[in-house]
């Protein structure tokens, strides 16, 4: 700041003069695009009308918070990180200080809410704004201020590391991803194998880990599409509902039981991946993302809308329930035939239904996984990767790209198709609204928090995203919220996922390993 | 020139690649201009030019990534045309046809081992072995052989290239010459007829360069199969090649032999051109 040549760094009063020009800038932009999308919200009233409520102080608070963000941000980039750090330090607790203080205390001590009475409910958390939306903008803008100072502040206590120490640490990084996917899979096996004669579980475990089971397929089957393949699939809920709405007509109207259909649906499932993916595998990135994410929509509203065949918005009910390989799992048994607590001889339980339907998602897991861990070394499983890493190189050696998206299409979808009987098999109800766009979005999210192509890396993920929610489900209108902010927490703390590393498909075990020297070839 | 050039386009049966008229249009600019040569087996074709003269974009239209707006490209097989390389998908001109290429700007599986990259390379043979993927999952004896037999000539082509002790690295950690001739041996593992090298020495230190050299003469003498090589630089591509073409702004200038084309008065007043052009 102090002394500055005529030639030399930029003097600190054009930090200033950028920092105010930006502002002004965010300020007419915060302007333009809240004007309308935060300023009025339209709320449905009882005589089918809809009325709107404005939000105008909320705008002007926008103009006057977010352009002070900007200016803290220009400063933290220009290397002065401590105004950043304090001001969205203080925005944050704020914000959010009354609120987090109210989910803990939620967490904490509601086993003691009768104690305290009418204590303060996920209903009564206070917000200075009094809308998660507002708040929630405010706040993660907030959080992504002491964020920004924070790396920088590391940023300059570390130095810039050189392109070796990046290097370096990103190998020690896989290292540790791998020995730690190494100890971790068999103990999350073992642990999914045991968990339901552990003392601790109870139906509510058992049936929140089923739900995760499926879950964890599903990243494992879109792992194939996504990690593997590379094809940025949006729609993967819609091999989900085919799978589903299989199993649902197949046993309503043929009277197959799950273990005839599960086949068929999964069949049934690739034959619509490769009917979508035919057209649109020639498609590259943002585009195949665009296509898949309108084809799971049409099968959605097709859904709906098909109402002598899917029964529309109210779905298909009386789904035939699990049974053991033909044996059902009821109270009383029709006259002449058994049951399985008959069969077994054991008192009639409804856990023995829910402990069967949760050995069978995991056996289903466990299926996709090593069919996923044996395919990634087969001739298809190392071009599905090759085509990822470079198409264009892909085709000069003679791959038909065509062909090798739409195994890996197909495949994703048959796995989805399973896990969809499942899901129908489980809920014995299918109806289109559990085939949202918001599951294709969990799924993938599953699969990128993950560390794409990591196995481990996704059970791990579903367990957390999966999981989280439902023991977050006391924060209702929140959930989404922390759900978020988990999720861009992970991403700032290990941005390629969980668990990212990649193990070679083949191993030579011969020379150093090391990198080569400048010096080529020794031939 | 001219009459060297009609002299050369004669196909017989050491013939490999026939290419006729070749003209590839971008919407006004003419890339290639009615081109003509012909590359034989057993030869290492230099294809040289002043920058954006037209070199990558026929090899785009050989390797099938561009569609020529005229002409004709045939592939000889035993004296006889075998493939219409213009009527081709990109993908099946390196499966049937086998002709196989490096890009300009090099193109490995970055994040795969270096030995994956080489037996990506030989997919479609792996595939068929693998009764595609039924018996490879089954894990059936025959599957395996042929696996082992892939990473055979991976390990062979690793050993010619002196990159077998980084076998198991990632292809993107390799120093830039190192990834050059991975390329390289990633090509020749396709079991090429017609290898295209698309500037294959751009990047190297003379040591490598010459190093290069070796190894092409060798495919070009071990394995009988022809080369396309293109190259910026007159002087490194007089050394090896027996046949060169030179392109400028899109026309074939020259066609002879390193001596013919290097007294060529057309191509030293387009070397001579762009000199003064810089
Ligand atoms: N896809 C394309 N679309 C439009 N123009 C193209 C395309 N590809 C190449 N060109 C143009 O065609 C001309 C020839 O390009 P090309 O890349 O073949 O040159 P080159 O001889 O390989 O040059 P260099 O020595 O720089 O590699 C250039 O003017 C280039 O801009
Ligand atoms: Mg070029």
């Amino acid at each position: 700041m102090a002394a500055t040549t005529m030639t030399g760094a930029k003097p600190a009063e054009s930090v200033a003069r950028i920092a105010i020009k930006e502002a002004l800038l965010t300020a007419f932009l915060v302007f333009m695009l809240a004007f309308l999308m935060i300023g009025f919200r339209t709320e449905a009233q009882q005589g089918q009308q809809l009325s709107y409520v404005t939000r105008f102080a909320a705008i002007a608070w926008g103009i006057i918070l977010v352009p002070l963000g900007r200016i803290l941000l220009v400063y933290n980039r220009h290397g002065r990180p401590m105004p950043a750090l304090i001001g969205g330090g203080l925005a944050f607790v704020y914000l959010f200080g009354g609120a987090l203080v109210a989910i803990l205390f939620d967490v904490l001590v509601i086993p003691f809410n009768d104690y305290f009475g009418e204590a303060a409910g996920a209903s009564g958390i206070p917000l200075p704004f009094a809308d998660p939306i507002v708040d929630g903008v405010f706040g993660l803008g907030a959080l992504y201020l002491v964020i920004l100072a924070l790396q920088t502040m590391r940023h300059t206590a570390h130095g810039i590391l050189t392109l070796e120490q990046r290097e370096a640490k990103e190998a020690r990084s896989a290292t540790r991803a791998k020995q730690l996917s190494l100890v971790l899979g068999p103990a999350l096996l073992a642990l999914a194998v045991v968990l339901p004669f552990t003392p601790w579980s109870d139906r509510v475990l058992v049936e929140t880990m089923t739900l995760i089971l499926t879950y964890v397929m599903l990243g494992w089957g879109l792992n194939i599409v996504v990690g593997l393949a590379g094809l940025l699939d949006l729609g993967y809920v819609a091999f989900y509902a085919v799978g589903a709405y299989s199993y649902a007509k197949l046993s309503t109207e043929f009277g197959l039981d799950f273990w005839g259909s599960l086949p068929l649906a999964g069949a049934f499932a690739a034959f619509f991946g490769v009917v979508l993916g035919f057209p649109v595998l020639r498609l590259r990135g943002d585009y195949l993302a665009i296509v898949t994410l309108g084809f799971g929509e049409m099968i959605r509203i097709t859904l709906i809308n098909w109402q002598a065949f899917t029964g529309g918005p109210n779905g298909i009910t009386g789904i035939p329930r699990m049974t053991f390989f033909g044996v059902p799992f009821d109270r009383t048994p029709e006259e002449g035939t058994q049951s399985f607590h008959t069969l077994f001889g054991l008192e009639y339980s409804t856990m023995h239904r829910i402990l069967f339907l949760y050995y069978v998602i995991l056996g289903l897991a466990l299926v996709t996984n090593f069919l996923t861990i044996r395919l990634r070394k087969m001739p298809i499983g190392r071009a599905w990767e090759a085509l990822r890493e470079d198409e264009t190189a892909c085709r000069a050696l003679g791959i038909n790209p065509t062909n090798t998206k739409l195994t890996a299409f197909a495949l994703g979808a048959m796995l989805a198709g399973f896990a969809g009987s499942f899901f129908a098999v489980r809920q014995a109800f299918v109806s289109p609204e559990s085939f949202v766009f918001l599951e294709s979005a969990v799924i993938l999210a599953i699969v990128v928090l993950g560390g794409m192509g990591s196995q481990v890396g996704v059970a791990l993920a579903a367990v957390l995203l999966i999981g989280l929610p439902e023991v977050l489900r006391e924060l209702s209108l929140y959930r989404m919220l922390a759900f978020g902010a988990v999720m861009v927490l992970i991403m700032l703390w290990r941005p390629r996922g969980l668990l990212a590393h990649r193990e070679p498909t083949i191993l030579l075990r011969r020379g150093s390993g090391k990198r080569p020297q400048k010096a080529g070839a020794t031939t | 020139m001219s009459v060297t050039a009609a002299a050369m386009a004669e196909p017989d049966h050491t013939s490999l690649l026939k290419v006729t008229h070749l003209t590839m249009r971008f919407g006004g600019l003419v890339a290639i201009d009615d081109v003509s040569f012909v590359a034989r087996q057993r030869e290492i074709t230099g294809i040289i030019g002043p920058n954006g003269a037209g070199k990558t974009t026929l090899f785009n239209c050989i390797t099938g990534f561009y569609k020529p707006t005229v002409g004709r490209l045939e592939l000889f097989r035993d004296g006889k045309v075998a493939y219409l390389l213009e009527q081709m998908e990109g993908y099946a001109i390196g499966q049937k046809a086998r002709v196989a290429r490096t890009f300009q700007n090099i193109r490995l599986f970055a994040g795969m081992s270096v030995l994956e990259n080489l037996m990506v390379a030989q997919h479609n043979k792996l595939m068929l072995a693998s009764g595609y993927t039924i018996f490879g999952v089954l894990g059936l004896p025959a599957y395996r052989k042929a696996e082992r037999a892939a990473q055979e000539k991976a390990v062979h082509w690793l050993e010619r290239v002196g990159l077998i002790d980084f076998a198991d690295m990632s292809a993107g950690n390799l120093p830039y010459g190192a990834q050059r001739r991975l390329e390289i041996a990633r090509a020749m593992c396709t079991d090429p007829t017609l290898l295209c090298l698309d500037e294959p020495a751009a990047g190297l230190n003379p040591r490598e360069s010459a190093e290069l050299n070796q190894l092409l003469l060798s495919i070009r003498d071990e394995y009988g199969i022809g080369v396309l090589l293109i190259e910026h630089d007159m002087s490194v591509v007089m050394g090896i090649s027996d046949h060169i073409i030179v392109l400028d702004y899109g026309k074939k200038i020259s066609d002879g032999t390193p001596a013919e084309v290097r007294n060529d008065p057309a191509v030293i007043r387009a070397y001579l051109g762009e000199e003064e052009e810089e």
